[in-house]
């Protein structure tokens, strides 16, 4: 009976949106990468991920961390590697770049540049948002 | 004089501005870990942290900047220390005041 269940490499259980929202800055405190961590484990049971980044979460993204001399894991690459695990759809607060004065160059992957109102509808959509 | 550290983002935490309201003239500030990102151009906290540096000595761990990628952003005339810099500092301020 369970044959069935498990006869194919892909989940055929229920699909849920999940969202990950993202707003600590990376390395001061164990959040992003925590977040990154439970991030990969939802992707491998296929389940619709998006990803939020917005308030101090957007500086996870930042291109050129080198974290050499702190002597501390540079975690950032992960984010390209998302992409290998149909994590495509990541989203980043415009009000938040702007504050920082960042713009989409800044950021090591691509992508879309929302505004807090969209922000809010999209959250509306999920059936379960983790915070990190 | 005071050496006074901030670890914590500007925009998370009010530590820099409390810190910045407490420091006397002649003192120093040193931002490390998340605090490196008051010391960055273009943010909400830059012109406030500028003019800070009129009577105030500002300083910034470069490995924290390294780190997280902003080390190309950083506001004109605060200097970059590394860890052997910090040390320097801690030796050469009567008082180290960390501001968590």
């Amino acid at each position: 009976m369970s044959e069935e269940m498990y006869d194919d490499d892909e989940y055929d259980g229920v699909i849920k949106k999940f969202m990950y929202v993202n707003r600590k800055a990376p390395y001061g405190t164990i959040y992003a990468l925590e977040s990154l961590e439970v991030v990969l484990i939802g992707a491998a049971f296929d389940q619709d991920i998006s990803l939020v980044f917005m308030d101090d979460g957007v500086y996870q993204l930042k291109k050129g961390q080198d974290t050499k001399e702190t002597e501390i894991k540079n975690f950032s690459p992960t984010y390209r590697a998302l992409e290998m695990y149909d994590v495509e759809k990541l989203y980043v607060s415009k009000d938040s770049m702007d504050e920082r004065g960042l713009s989409e160059d800044d950021l090591i992957v691509p992508v879309e540049v929302m505004s807090s109102e969209k922000m809010a509808d999209l959250m509306e959509e999920q059936d379960v948002i983790f915070s990190f | 004089m005071i050496l006074h550290t901030v670890n914590k983002s500007p925009f998370e935490k009010n530590t820099l501005i409390s810190c910045l309201n407490h420091a006397k003239a002649g003192s120093s500030v040193l931002f490390i870990e998340d605090g490196i990102y008051a010391a960055l151009q273009n943010t909400r906290f830059s012109d406030q942290v500028s003019s800070a540096m009129k009577d105030i000595n500002l300083y910034v761990l470069e490995p924290d900047l390294k780190a997280r990628g902003v080390q190309d952003n950083l506001i004109d005339g605060i200097k970059k220390v590394d860890y052997a810099g910090f040390v320097d500092l801690t030796t050469e301020h009567d008082t180290v005041d960390a501001w968590l």
